[in-house]
C-alpha cells in the first residue's frame, strides 16, 4: 500500500510500487482525465503536478509519489487554473482534445511560476506537450489571455 | 466538383466487402436508442428527438475527432428547428444504414464530407420537426400555422407561446410533412455565427470520454505482441513465464499476435516481456524503403489510366522542348495521440464494441467476422476520437479486440496499443513518384503531362471501388486540376509495394499538390514569369480561385523576389469544393530555413461554424508541416524503423510559425474543410525555399532534399 495526497485527499493505493502513476490513476482509481500518449515522456499528455511541479506520469513509478501531493486535471483548482480553463474556453483551443489535459496542466504550472510569460517562455514551457491536431497557436493565445485576466483581477 | 465524383464513389463503395456487408443490416442499434431515461415524444426522423422536458437531441451520424462535427451538425439542425444550438444534446449514432454518408457510400467520417453530406438532410430534418411542432401549436390555438413563428424552442402566435416540450407529444401525431421550406442564407440565425464548441469545455477539463477511457463493469485489459515485420504471423509461442504474473487471466493467440489479458493494463503489458514468440515473418521481411521506391520506378513506364485530359498533350510535347521533373513523397504514420484501442464484450447477447472509430459499419463487419456472428448481433458504440486523420477508417484493432474478448466470453476486454505498436503497425500514407513534363509559351503552359505512381489504399479497403485502373482517392488533386491548359494529360499508375497503405489526412491531394504546384513554379521560372501572375493568368475560368490567390498574396505582402531576406512561395488548389491559396514566408539560408509565416485565404462557400473552419485550417497547416519538413516512415527488412515521437517526429510548438487564415464570406453551398489546410503546405514552402535559396527540392520530406529547417 502506498499513501499519497491525491487532489487534496489522502488515500492508499494497493498496486505494485513500480506501476506508473498514469495507470494507477486510470485503472486503479478510474480517473481517466490524464492521458496515455507515448509511455516515454515524449508527448506529455500524461502531465500531472507532484508537489506543484509538472511531472510526467507515464514513467513515474507509484513509489515515487509516496507521501507527495499529486494533482490531476480532475483536481486542479484555484485562480490560475480557473483563468487557464476560462481562456481555453474563450479562445476555443481544443480540437480532438486528447492532449488538452496535459496542455492545461503545463500551462497552469507555467503561469503559477511566471505570471507574465513571453512567447519564448511559453515555447520553453510548452514544447514538451505535443498536439497532433495543431492547436499550438491557440494555446499560446490562451496562455497570454489567462495571464492578462490574472493581472487584471489583482 | 468533389461532390460529383463523391457520388460516383458511393456507387463503387457499395460493391466493397465491408460496405455491402454493413449496408444490408436493417436494425437500428448502437447508442442511439435508450440513451435517455424518458422516451422521446417527437421522433420524426433518424436524427432528432424532442422530449416532453423540452430537451432536443441530435443523433449524430458522424464521429467527433476534433473537426467540430458535433457542433457543426447541431448548428444545421438548430437553424431550422429554431432552438439554441447550445441546448442540443449529442448522442452518437451506432452503425445503421440510415446514417450512411451519401458522399462516401458508407457510414464513414472522412473525405471532408460531413457538413456537405448533412447540409440538406439535417436542415430538412430540423424543418420537418419544426413544421410538426408548429402544426400542433396551431391546432391547439385553432389558428393558422402560417401565422405562427418559432423562437428559441417555442412556438409563438401573437402574445401566446408554447414550449416545444409541451407540444412534443401532440406534434408526434401531426402528419410528417413531405416537403418543407428551408431558410434562405440571408435569414440564417445560427449558421455562420459565433458559437463555442459543444465539446470544448469538457475537453479543457479532462471530462471527455475517448475510446480509451470507456469503462464497463468487470472490465479487464489486454496488451498485444505483434510481429515486428508488417503482415507477419505467430508461428509458435511459449507463455510459461507470463502466467507467473499475478493478475494475468489468459494468453490468447489471435494469429497476427499474442495477447495477454490481465486485471490491469500495466500487468498485461509488463507480462508481455515474458512471452517467447516465434514469428512467421511473411513476404514483407525482404522489403526495405529503397525496394519500395524501386518498385514505383519500375512501374513508371506503364501508361496507367487517365484521370483528366484536354487537347493532345503527347503531340504538343513532341512539338516543343519539354521541361521534365520527377517528384517523390515519403510514407507517413498517422500518429494519433490516442493510440489505437478498443473495448469489446462477447456475450450470449452478441458483441458490444466501444471504440474510437471513423467507420462504425466497418467496425461492425470486422467485429462480426472476428466473433463468428452475423453483423446484426454486433452493437457499435462509437466514442470521442483522440485524433483520426484517416487512421480510424481502418478497423484492424477492433477485429483484434473482439478476437481477444472472444476468448473470455462475458468479460469486457480493453485492448490498448503502445505508441510503438501504433507507429510500427499503422497503414502508412502511400509512397509516391510523379513524372511531369510540360512546355511553356507566351507566358503560359501549353502542354502539361503528369503521372502519379503509387500503391492504392482503396484496392485494399474497398477493392470493388477501383474501376478501370482508377482509384478515386489517387485521382484527387488531378481531376480537380484548376489551370486552363490547352493540352493536358493527368494519369495514375497503381503499383503495390508490399506494405499496406492507408488514408492520411488529405490523401492524394497532398501528393499531387506537392508535385503539381512545385512544378508549376518551375514552369513559371522557365517562362520568366512571377509565379503569382503566372497562375492567375491560367485561372481565368475560375474567379473564386483567382480571388483567394490574390487575397493571400495581398495579406502576405507577397513578393516574387525576396525582400529584406524574406522569400515567399505560393501554392493554390481547389479541393473538397473549397478554394485554397497559401503563401509561405521563409528567411535564413539553406542550412537553416526559418518558417516565418503561413498565410491562407480560402473560399469554402458558406462556413457553417466559421471559427472552427479557421481552426481546421490552422490544424491542417500543422498536418501539412508533418508532410513537408522532416517526418517520415522508413522500412528495413519489413520493419518500420520509427517507433515513438523521438523517431517519428511531429511538430512542437516552437516549430510552428504563425498561421493567418482569411475566410471569404460566401453564399455558395459549403465545401469540405477538415483536410483542406494540409496539401498546400509542402509546395508553398518548397517554392519559398526556391525563392530564398535557388534550390529546387523535389522530394518529401524537404529535409531529405538537402536543406535544413531552423
Amino acid at each position: 500500500m502506498i499513501t499519497l495526497v491525491l487532489n487534496g485527499k489522502t488515500l492508499s493505493v494497493d498496486a505494485p510500487p513500480e506501476t506508473p502513476v498514469l495507470w494507477v490513476l486510470r485503472d486503479n482509481l478510474g480517473m481517466t482525465g490524464t492521458k496515455f500518449g507515448c509511455g516515454a515522456t515524449l508527448c506529455r499528455a500524461c502531465t500531472i503536478h507532484v508537489d506543484g511541479q509538472p511531472t510526467f506520469s507515464c514513467l513515474l513509478p507509484l513509489s515515487a509519489v509516496e507521501g507527495k501531493k499529486v494533482t490531476t486535471i480532475e483536481g486542479i483548482s484555484g485562480p490560475v487554473a480557473a483563468a487557464v480553463q476560462a481562456a481555453w474556453d474563450k479562445i476555443q483551443v481544443p480540437q480532438c482534445g486528447y492532449c488538452q489535459s496535459g496542455q492545461v496542466m503545463s500551462a497552469v504550472a507555467l503561469l503559477t511560476t511566471n505570471a507574465k510569460p513571453s512567447d519564448a517562455d511559453i515555447d520553453q514551457a510548452m514544447q514538451g506537450n505535443l498536439c497532433r491536431c495543431g492547436t499550438y497557436q491557440r494555446i499560446r493565445r490562451a496562455i497570454h489571455d489567462a495571464a492578462n485576466q490574472l493581472e487584471a483581477s489583482k | 466538383m468533389s461532390i460529383v465524383w463523391g457520388l460516383s464513389r458511393r456507387e463503387f463503395l457499395r460493391a466493397s466487402a465491408l460496405g455491402s456487408a454493413a449496408l444490408v443490416i436493417g436494425l437500428r442499434i448502437g447508442t442511439a436508442r435508450g440513451a435517455s431515461a424518458s422516451p422521446p415524444a417527437l421522433e420524426p426522423n433518424a436524427w432528432i428527438r424532442v422530449r416532453a422536458d423540452g430537451s432536443v437531441t441530435l443523433v449524430c451520424p458522424r464521429n467527433e475527432m476534433g473537426q467540430d462535427v458535433h457542433t457543426s451538425l447541431a448548428m444545421l439542425l438548430a437553424e431550422e428547428l429554431g432552438v439554441d444550438p447550445r441546448r442540443v444534446t449529442i448522442v452518437q449514432a451506432g452503425a445503421d444504414p440510415v446514417y450512411v454518408n451519401k458522399l462516401m457510400g458508407s457510414q464513414i467520417t472522412g473525405g471532408s464530407t460531413s457538413v456537405r453530406d448533412a447540409w440538406e438532410p439535417l436542415r430538412r430534418a430540423g424543418a420537418t420537426a419544426r413544421t410538426m411542432l408548429v402544426g400542433a401549436a396551431a391546432q391547439h390555438w385553432n389558428v393558422r400555422a402560417a401565422d405562427c413563428r418559432v423562437e428559441n424552442g417555442r412556438v409563438i402566435h401573437g402574445n401566446k407561446a408554447l414550449a416545444y416540450g409541451t407540444l412534443a407529444a401532440a406534434a408526434a401525431r401531426q402528419p410528417v410533412p413531405k416537403d418543407v421550406e428551408l431558410k434562405p442564407p440571408a435569414s440564417f440565425a445560427v449558421i455562420g455565427k459565433a458559437l463555442p464548441r459543444l465539446d470544448g469545455s469538457d475537453k479543457a477539463r479532462g471530462r471527455t470520454v475517448f475510446g480509451i477511457d470507456v469503462k464497463q463493469p468487470g472490465m479487464v485489459y489486454a496488451a498485444l505482441a505483434q510481429c515486428p515485420v508488417l503482415g507477419g504471423k505467430v508461428a509458435s509461442f511459449e507463455s510459461a513465464g507470463v502466467e507467473k504474473h499475478s493478475g494475468v487471466r489468459k494468453v490468447v493467440n489471435i494469429g497476427e499476435g499474442v495477447a495477454v489479458i490481465a486485471d490491469r493494463y500495466w500487468t498485461a503489458r509488463s507480462a508481455l516481456a515474458d512471452l517467447k514468440i516465434t514469428w512467421d515473418e511473411g513476404p514483407a521481411s525482404k522489403i526495405g524503403t529503397a525496394d519500395i521506391y524501386a518498385t514505383l520506378e519500375r512501374a513508371a513506364g506503364r501508361p496507367g489510366a487517365i484521370a483528366k485530359q484536354a487537347g493532345d498533350a503527347a503531340a504538343a510535347l513532341a512539338r516543343g522542348k519539354p521541361i521534365e521533373a520527377r517528384y517523390t513523397a515519403q510514407m507517413l504514420a498517422h500518429a494519433t495521440l490516442e493510440p489505437q484501442n478498443c473495448l469489446a464484450l462477447v456475450s450470449p447477447q452478441g458483441v458490444d464494441v466501444w471504440a474510437s472509430t471513423q467507420f462504425p459499419q466497418g467496425a461492425q463487419g470486422i467485429a462480426a467476422a472476428a466473433a463468428g456472428v452475423k453483423p446484426d448481433r454486433v452493437r457499435i458504440h462509437p466514442q470521442f476520437i483522440g485524433g483520426g486523420f484517416g487512421r480510424r477508417i481502418d478497423v484492424d484493432f477492433i477485429g483484434q479486440a473482439v478476437a481477444i474478448a472472444n476468448a473470455i466470453p462475458g468479460t469486457p476486454v480493453k485492448l490498448i496499443w503502445t505508441r510503438e505498436d501504433d507507429t510500427t503497425h499503422d497503414f502508412y500514407r502511400p509512397p509516391s513518384l510523379h513524372l511531369l513534363r510540360a512546355t511553356v509559351g507566351d507566358g503560359r503552359i501549353d502542354a502539361f503531362d503528369c503521372k502519379l505512381i503509387s500503391p492504392s489504399i482503396t484496392n485494399r479497403l474497398f477493392p470493388g471501388a477501383v474501376q478501370d485502373g482508377l482509384d478515386g482517392f489517387m485521382t484527387e488533386g488531378l481531376i480537380n486540376f484548376t489551370y486552363d491548359i490547352p493540352n493536358l494529360e493527368l494519369r495514375t499508375v497503381i503499383e503495390e509495394v508490399g506494405i499496406a497503405v492507408g488514408y492520411w489526412r488529405s490523401v492524394s491531394h497532398a501528393l499531387n499538390a506537392f508535385a503539381i504546384e512545385s512544378f508549376v513554379d518551375e514552369l513559371a521560372a522557365a517562362a520568366g514569369r512571377d509565379p503569382l501572375a503566372f497562375r492567375i493568368a491560367m485561372l481565368e475560368k475560375m474567379p473564386r480561385q483567382q480571388a483567394v490567390l490574390q487575397r493571400a498574396a495581398a495579406n502576405a505582402r507577397y513578393s516574387a523576389k525576396p525582400i529584406g531576406g524574406h522569400a515567399y512561395g505560393i501554392a493554390s488548389m481547389e479541393c473538397y469544393g473549397t478554394h485554397m491559396a497559401l503563401i509561405a514566408e521563409v528567411s535564413g539560408s539553406a542550412d537553416a530555413v526559418k518558417l516565418e509565416k503561413l498565410t491562407y485565404a480560402l473560399d469554402c462557400g458558406i462556413a457553417v461554424h466559421p471559427d472552427q473552419v479557421v481552426a481546421q485550417i490552422e490544424g491542417g497547416a500543422v498536418s501539412g508541416l508533418i508532410n513537408a519538413i522532416r517526418s517520415k516512415v522508413t522500412i528495413a527488412n519489413g520493419r518500420v524503423e520509427q517507433a515513438n515521437f523521438n523517431s517519428f517526429t511531429i511538430p512542437r510548438m516552437p516549430e510552428v510559425p504563425p498561421i493567418a487564415v482569411d475566410l471569404f464570406a460566401s453564399s455558395e453551398a459549403p465545401g469540405g474543410i477538415g483536410e483542406a489546410g494540409v496539401p498546400l503546405v509542402a509546395p508553398a514552402i518548397a517554392n519559398a525555399v526556391f525563392a530564398l535559396t535557388g534550390k529546387r527540392i523535389r522530394a518529401l520530406p524537404l529535409e531529405d532534399g538537402g536543406i535544413r529547417f531552423a
